[in-house]
């Protein structure tokens, strides 16, 4: 498990975080979104404490894209992007003009326009993926979480989506934090990188990273080493 | 939006359904009266014969009645479990939530031939069964709200409720064993559900229970939808889980154990009617779900009791076996058609 990790994001940044499986990726993106309570240690969401914010507060602040399944499979695309306004709703739910034209915005961006009557049961995981994405571009917060959201898709959509990340990100001005096993896309797109390793983290600029060696530790180096100069990783036969 | 006016000419055509159905119901019985002086009587005009007039409003309308509100109050309770849950096969008897009301109402009838020091006889009327049967379906609810909040995944917390609802039956059959003839007879028809014998006090009791019951479910909707999505999503988007979460189990209590107490339990309804409903609707929007699970709970409730009370025989049946023999092949039916739960 990482432990002393310390880091800070600024808006309209776009981060990634890497490491081996198990060494608590997730556990430390979920942690952030206040998904599960925090084992130890601070986090500051523009100086105030997370705990200190209530869960609807929470909500306009932060949004979030899990690795679990939805519960249900029987809501359409389109239903399931408008629970993305939830905060912003009244009491029953009632979608304002505001609230619709987010929706549509959303569903644009990641392409899903198309889609928006299919039931979740009929897309393939990739696509149900970008609906998730959707609904968390819909809640419209400062600061988006993303647990993997690129992985079941193809290496051209994978590109595509986080080139969308980058694009709102620095359009938006919004953080968007993101868990991925896509490393080498990850340092030609980000602005940071969190690295967990045992013990220690490393937190930076890719190239910074790249420059510290910082990536070439990653892997056991007699089956993978890193490549700095094309920011590649290369098998060892 | 299009979708929504379709919906509103589906509840239209339900409503008349419904009164339909209730019109039908309050026309049959043992007593053949001609349908023209069932409306003269409910319109409280005079009737041919005095005695119809008296059936009609004193037994028949009551019975209708409760149907209607045991109908949708178990609808209703099924299709919170099943969301809270977030399980197809959920509801007030998987839960265990009607076996408790069975082990209230058997702790008071025929406990009290064992612990005659604690009970007083002569305290098994009514009202004293209804509170029981209302207390018994809330301690298992409570007990298996407090392993839910330890047990995270929802399977297992099914099989734990299905555990408590065979343990309160095993508790049951030693309470059986122990009592005798008389008190045993007494309990097995309290379990074979009735929808008969509640008086208009009774029955505003029932209809006050399922009203509370109904209003906390309706501000619980937007959390139930975004329930949906799982508990996680449903905290990142505001939803107070712990309070929404006590909120509709205190509702499903409320409706279940309310119908349960003065109708006994009645299977098949709360597991099977919103499956109905969804199939039907298309739609996992409470907004939608919430008003159609409790007319169709409703609709179907008066079926089978028109059903149970066997056109112009003077036996009734009892309640408890129609929801199933009726209801069962309908789910299967539909089930096999679709291929799908969709849930």
């Amino acid at each position: 498990m990482a432990t002393n990790i310390n880091f800070s994001l600024n808006k309209g940044e776009l981060a990634a975080i890497i490491g081996v499986n198990g060494i608590g990726k997730s556990t430390l993106l979920r942690t952030l979104g206040k998904v599960q309570p925090k084992l130890s240690g601070n986090i500051l969401l523009n100086s105030t404490p997370l705990e200190k914010l209530t869960s609807l507060a929470l909500a306009t602040e932060i949004s979030v894209v899990l690795t679990e399944p939805i519960a249900s499979k029987n809501l359409t695309v389109m239903e399931l992007v408008s629970l993305g306004r939830q905060p912003y709703t009244n009491w029953i739910g009632t979608l304002s003009d505001q609230d619709k034209t987010k929706i549509k915005s959303a569903l644009n961006l990641v392409e899903l326009t198309s889609l928006q009557y299919k039931k979740c049961y009929e897309l393939s995981d990739g696509q149900l993926q970008k609906v998730m994405i959707a609904r968390a571009l819909a809640q419209d917060t400062p600061v988006i979480l993303m647990d993997e959201p690129t992985s079941h898709l193809d290496l051209y959509h994978k590109v595509q989506i986080l080139k969308l990340l980058q694009d709102i990100a620095h359009k938006t001005q919004k953080t968007i934090l993101f868990t991925t096993h896509e490393i080498e896309i990850a340092i030609q797109l980000c602005d940071k990188m969190l690295i967990l390793e045992k013990g220690k983290s490393a937190f930076g600029e890719p190239c910074d990273l790249i420059r510290n060696k910082n990536f070439e530790n990653l892997f056991p180096s007699d089956t993978i080493t890193f490549d700095g100069k094309t920011g590649a990783f290369r098998v060892n036969k | 939006m299009p979708q929504s006016k379709t919906y509103r000419i589906y509840f239209l055509l339900l409503l008349v359904v419904l009164l339909a159905c209730f019109l039908v119901n309050i026309s049959l019985g043992s007593v053949a009266i001609p349908f023209k002086e069932v409306v003269n009587a409910i319109l409280g005009k005079v009737t041919e014969r005095e005695s119809w007039a008296y059936i009609i409003w004193d037994y028949r309308v009551p019975k209708a009645l409760t149907a209607i509100l045991v109908g949708s109050g178990l609808a209703l309770s099924g299709l919170l479990m099943q969301t809270l849950f977030r399980n197809p096969l959920a509801g007030p008897f998987v839960l265990g939530i009607s076996s408790g009301a069975s082990l209230g109402a058997a702790i008071l009838i025929m406990g009290a031939s064992l612990f005659s020091g604690l009970f007083s006889f002569g305290l098994v009327n009514d009202i004293s069964l209804a509170l029981a049967s209302s207390i018994g379906s809330f301690v298992v609810l409570l007990a298996v709200m407090v392993v839910a909040s330890r047990v995270k995944d929802t399977m297992a917390l099914l099989i734990i409720g299905l555990m408590f609802g065979s343990l309160t039956s095993a508790l049951v059959s030693v309470l059986s064993y122990f009592t005798t003839a008389e008190k045993l007879q007494q309990y097995i028809y309290w379990s074979f559900g009735s929808l008969g014998n509640l008086s208009w006090q009774q029955l505003l009791l029932l209809a006050i229970i399922t009203a509370v019951g109904l209003v906390i479910s309706i501000l619980c909707i937007k959390p139930l939808n975004s329930l949906l999505l799982g508990e996680h999503y449903a905290r990142s988007m505001g939803v107070n889980i712990k309070r929404s979460r006590y909120a509709i189990i205190l509702a499903t209590g409320l409706l279940a154990g309310g119908a349960t107490a003065f109708a006994g339990p009645i299977a098949f309804i709360g597991l099977a009617v919103p499956h109905l409903t969804r199939q039907i609707f298309n739609t996992t929007d409470h907004r939608i779900l919430l008003p159609a699970v409790m007319v169709y709970g409703a609709i179907l409730m008066l079926i089978c009791d028109t059903i149970a009370q066997w056109p112009s025989s003077a036996s009734v049946l009892p309640i408890n076996a129609i929801t199933s023999i009726i209801g069962a092949p309908v789910v299967i039916w539909l089930l096999v058609r679709k291929r799908k739960m969709v849930f």
